[in-house]
């Protein structure tokens, strides 16, 4: 019962967020100089209609209805927009939309199978490696791209490669802790 | 953020003659684009989109040189088999350079033309800079100048150029390619940045409808064993306070044929020339030597209030990178 509210509203939302760019546009020269492109998130396809200025992170959380990646600074210092383009990490705050038509998106809410955590998810708990979880969307999908790169052999290898990821909570030692326990796991 | 139209290149001529429009700006990997767009430092009418331009990411490498094509990424350069060993300095600076998301997004062309950070030139809100708009004055000068540069500064502008790996680049002598409709021409990369002038607003000498199509690093000795040392205040995923690229020939404990780069300290990649003609002959092993030789190339500082301390840091640092790259650290 609770698992098919959550379903409806998510699918609710794509309409409600259209509605209100529609609602809200202005008859200036923004308005025309917008882009129709298919933005590929999650194996799913979503046709959409995106100013050409609006990042991938402002597509994808209030034109997609995605909010599981953060906006936090919106400049390419905090890394809480991470997310992965054809399979390496990037930041969305720093990404025109309209740039990344047909390519592969993977954003948090792409990471489980159904009600079964991603390794690095579970790692996440387990291991305490969150306090008020504003980075953690980013900290997780950066660490997912970390051990495949092969970059957590170590806890300074995954001190150094996770630097791009802020955390205000400073759970550093939990989240090295949590990534090392996923090190070379051939499912991440 | 101004609205624009998009267009993207499939070619580079494609490109070149959308770059031709007025009011058009190339965006590659849009690192810093996006900020510039987001800050209002810059307002283009139409963006052109270079990323499917085929053969302008290649990376490559033969007994003559590296040859490094503008849309290459950061993280891709620094992990190339060959870079990693026959240009060391190279893949150092780029893995010290923004963290693993940016590397993986930024072109290597882009990269140099990177602006300053200072505060004032990126201030939300605009403040004098002469930099952000003209004749507005430089804040920095008298304000917050502990990040200013010692070397050829002028009172228009104090602020430092942030790339790490041009500053490898400088110390590996090596040179730009730049493409227009009249055809190509190539820069040294060491004359690419311009120092501040009142005269001109231009940072580098890329002239208008102009753009990277490569950057080029000739082959040798010394370059197979450059290093490249960064001082910072954080260990990762901060700008240098100093940097150093040093490349140079161990002649069985020898220095011959130095190059020395230094970041941090100027608003381009600043060659320490005089230090790098007193090193000439000089023994690794003998570090009062070394220093005194890289004494000589600060002696034309000219320090602000709360910078000082780069000259000291920024001799120590050159010794540490020359100990390095002669196997002594």
């Amino acid at each position: 019962m609770e698992l098919s509210a959550v379903t409806s509203a998510a699918a609710l939302l794509p309409t409600i967020s259209v509605r209100r760019a529609e609602a809200t546009a202005q008859p200036s020269p923004a308005a025309a100089q917008k882009t129709t492109l298919d933005l590929h998130v999650n194996g799913a396809v979503h046709p959409v209609s995106v100013e050409n200025r609006a990042t991938l992170l402002d597509a994808l959380r209030d034109t997609i209805g995605l909010t599981g990646t953060k906006k936090g600074c919106d400049r390419g210092e905090c890394g809480a927009c991470t997310i992965h383009i054809d399979g390496r990490r990037v930041l969305s705050c720093l990404t025109l939309a309209v740039m990344t038509d047909g390519r592969e998106i993977t954003t948090i809410e792409g990471l489980a199978e159904g009600d079964q955590l991603h390794p690095v998810q579970t790692a996440f708990i387990e291991h305490d490696a969150f306090q008020c979880g504003f980075c953690t969307s980013g900290q997780i999908m950066s660490a997912v791209a970390c051990i495949r790169e092969g970059h957590a052999a170590s806890d300074d290898e995954v001190r150094e490669f996770m630097s791009g990821n802020i955390c205000r909570c400073a759970a550093y030692p939990q989240i090295v802790a949590a990534v090392r326990s996923c090190s070379g796991m051939e499912e991440i | 953020m101004g609205p624009f139209a998009i267009a993207r290149s499939s070619s580079l001529d494609d490109a070149l003659e959308a770059t031709a429009q007025p009011g058009a700006m190339l965006i590659a990997g849009g690192t810093e684009v996006l900020n510039w767009l987001k800050e209002g430092i810059v307002a283009p009418s139409l963006l052109v989109d270079i990323n499917a331009v085929p053969g302008l990411a290649d990376v490559q490498a033969d007994a003559s040189g590296l040859r490094i094509g503008a849309l290459a990424r950061m993280s891709d350069v620094a992990a190339h088999e060959l870079v990693q060993r026959d240009y060391p300095a190279i893949s150092q600076a780029l893995l010290k350079s923004a963290s693993p998301q940016i590397r993986n997004m930024a072109s290597m062309g882009g990269n140099l033309l990177q602006r300053t950070r200072c505060a004032y030139f990126r201030a939300d809100t605009p403040l004098p800079c002469n930099k952000r708009v003209g004749g507005t004055g430089c804040s920095a000068r008298l304000g917050e100048d502990r990040a200013a540069a010692i070397f050829g500064w002028t009172d228009h502008c104090i602020a430092t150029h942030p790339s790490d790996v041009a500053v490898a680049f400088a110390g590996l002598d090596a040179s730009v390619e730049l493409l227009s409709a009249q055809g190509v021409r190539t820069v040294a990369l060491d004359g690419f940045h311009l120092v501040p002038d009142r005269a001109h607003a231009s940072e580098t000498v890329l002239q208008p409808g102009e753009m990277i199509r490569a950057i080029h690093v000739p082959a040798s000795a010394a370059a197979r064993n450059s290093c490249y040392l960064k001082v910072r205040e954080r260990a990762s995923y901060e700008f240098a306070l100093v940097s150093v690229a040093t490349a140079f020939e161990n002649d069985a404990g020898t220095i011959r044929g130095a190059r020395l780069a230094m970041g941090g300290v100027a608003h381009k990649p600043w060659r320490l020339r005089a230090a790098e003609a007193a090193l000439e002959g000089t023994s690794i092993a003998d570090d009062a030597a070394l220093r005194r030789a890289i004494e000589q190339s600060f002696a034309e500082a000219r320090l602000g209030r709360h910078n000082r301390f780069k000259v000291e840091l920024g001799i120590r640092a050159a010794v540490r990178a020359v100990q390095i790259a002669g196997g002594r650290a």
